[in-house]
């Protein structure tokens, strides 16, 4: 019995340790939404959020559209990447292919901001610009898409390929209409995390974008993003424009919370 | 000699005027027929010859090339990573490894059932079996609603079923998933129907409605099936082949197959000692 004692009292403190654990985890995140909620929200009001004098209108549009312009370019580009890796994959090649896209996926995103920087902004167009910004969040989409697609077309099952191909379906064909709505909603998911990911992405969008106080003004014009505006804000003395930015972060979070739960509605349909 | 079905009468003229037609009931022919994946050889020198309008089963133990064979039939087999072949299958008397045939034209011609039902789970049971049609582009011309209800019916699905037709495909039983996926290879008009245990995932009541269904499709097909129970393969079949590791033991007519064995091996099977 006295066995019996101890093991039940070391599972316990088992139980404990991992308890106390996970809430140390989470004070700091908690700790974060409520700083940003009780200092953000004061600020909250509709000219906050779509004017540009006193508010951060050009910013939550600027990141809406490098969200979209991102999405348009680099979404088919991952995607493809993806079925390639899933289903022709099968070779020495593409398994470099694969690290390396793994590579990527971890790659330092000031990095990439400061190429893209070299290449489009000094080189090609020679000024700061929207299109540049789309390109540097692009680079950190494309290998987070091609993973999660090429997952998600793994989880498909080879007898669904089978039954099309056997039917006289040609690959691309069988890959395209069989395939692919097999995987959508693991695709879907990935996608949206993808974006979440990268709509928070500061360093890459500071030497491309600029940030800027206008609304858009054209692909090749500096346009403004949250968190620029958030980082410019935290920088200046003036306690108002310090309150912006909780604002800004405010926005961004719910933008981005937001593309979560579109993430767990989307792969809810599935179960 | 036996007139085949029509359209394979009008192939032949179309295609071969210099050949002369093929116009024997063999509906398909291995000539020394090797499969391998990878360094393992899984089939070894089989010659079979399958006549039209019959069902031809194919039985041995596990893992002795039965499933490998059939899949030689339709060229599934090449699809397998590391899996190679020599050898000639004739279909209609023309090799469908020659050089210049297209392996998707070949599956369209000779259909295929699996073990597993798989109907396409993104699809309606109408879709199912209008996708052989829509996804090879050959629904130009005809009318689907026709052709859906017809294979349907072929497949002994119909009454079952004909109020949702828009219901998924998957949420039907196994028994209705493997005839909604017979229906679906029925759907294309093949000429040889090829079936991988079609029955090994259902309960006896669904297997008894599967068989009836392959008796009375070839007066249609030409049919092929592969299965590890006798007393199935002795039930529907014309003519029987067992198949041991690799090698075709024995073939002929079932009864002959499972009354006179001609082979001690094959009668050590038929009679349970091994397998």
């Amino acid at each position: 019995m006295d066995n019996y004692a101890f093991r039940k009292f070391k599972n316990r403190l088992f139980l404990a340790l991992s308890l106390i654990c996970i809430i140390i985890a989470l004070i700091p995140l908690v700790s974060i939404i409520v700083e940003v909620a009780v200092r953000g929200a004061s600020q909250i009001s509709f000219e906050f959020l779509v004017t540009s004098r006193n508010g951060i209108g050009p910013a939550i549009q600027g990141t809406l559209i490098l969200i979209g312009l991102t999405s348009l370019i680099g979404m088919p580009l991952g995607i493809m990447s993806g079925i390639y890796l899933a289903e022709y994959g099968n070779n020495r090649y593409a398994s470099w292919m694969r690290t390396f896209n793994d590579l990527l996926t971890e790659f330092p995103s000031i990095v990439i901001g400061i190429t893209v920087s070299v290449i489009v902004v000094i080189n090609l167009l020679g000024s700061f610009s929207a299109i540049a910004g789309a390109i540097a969040l692009s680079f950190m989409l494309i290998p987070i898409v091609a993973r999660t697609t090429e997952e998600s077309l793994k989880l498909v099952p080879n007898s669904v390929r089978e039954a099309s191909m056997a039917l006289g379906v040609h690959r691309w064909k069988t890959i395209l209409m069989v395939v692919l709505p097999a995987g959508k909603s693991g695709l879907i998911t990935g996608a949206l995390l993808a974006v979440a990911r990268i709509a928070g992405e500061t360093a890459p969008l500071i030497m491309t974008i600029l940030g800027s106080r206008h609304f858009f003004q054209g692909l090749d014009e500096p346009m403004a993003a949250l968190p620029i505006t958030i980082w410019r804000s935290a920088l200046q003395p003036s306690a108002a424009v310090q309150a912006q930015g909780w604002g800004a972060a405010l926005v961004l979070i719910l933008i981005v919370l937001s593309l979560n739960i579109g993430v767990r509605l989307a792969s809810r349909g599935r179960l | 000699m036996r007139i085949l079905g029509k359209r394979n009468t009008n192939d032949e003229a179309e295609k071969t005027p210099v050949e002369e037609p093929v116009l024997t009931d063999e509906k398909m022919q291995s000539i020394d027929l090797n499969a391998w994946f990878g360094a393992k050889q899984a089939l070894k020198n089989i010659n079979l010859t399958v006549k039209a309008n019959s069902v031809t089963a194919i039985i041995g133990p596990s893992g002795c090339g039965k499933s490998t064979l059939i899949r030689c039939f339709n060229r599934m087999h090449e699809l397998v990573p590391s899996a190679k072949m020599s050898g000639k299958i004739l279909l209609d008397g023309r090799d469908i490894y020659a050089s210049d045939v297209d392996p998707v034209l070949i599956r369209r011609r000779v259909g295929m059932v699996f073990q597993k039902p798989n109907p396409f789970p993104t699809m309606s049971i109408y879709d199912n079996v209008a996708a052989g049609l829509k996804l090879t582009g050959t629904k130009k011309g005809k009318n689907l609603d026709e052709i859906v209800k017809r294979s349907l019916k072929q497949a002994t699905l119909w009454d079952e079923i004909k109020d949702d037709l828009k219901k998924s495909g998957t949420s039907i039983s196994g028994g209705q998933q493997q005839r909604l996926c017979i229906a679906r290879a029925i759907a294309l008009q093949p000429e040889v129907i090829l079936m991988d245990e079609p029955c090994s995932a259902l309960d006896p009541i669904a297997t008894a409605k599967i068989e009836e269904l392959i008796v009375s499709l070839k007066s249609d097909y030409t049919v092929v099936i592969v299965t590890h129970n006798m007393q199935q393969a002795a039930r529907v079949s014309d003519f029987t082949a067992f198949l041991y590791l690799g090698q075709l033991v024995e073939y002929g007519a079932t009864r002959g197959i499972f009354e006179n064995p001609k082979n001690e091996l094959t009668e050590k099977y038929i009679t349970g000692e091994f397998g």
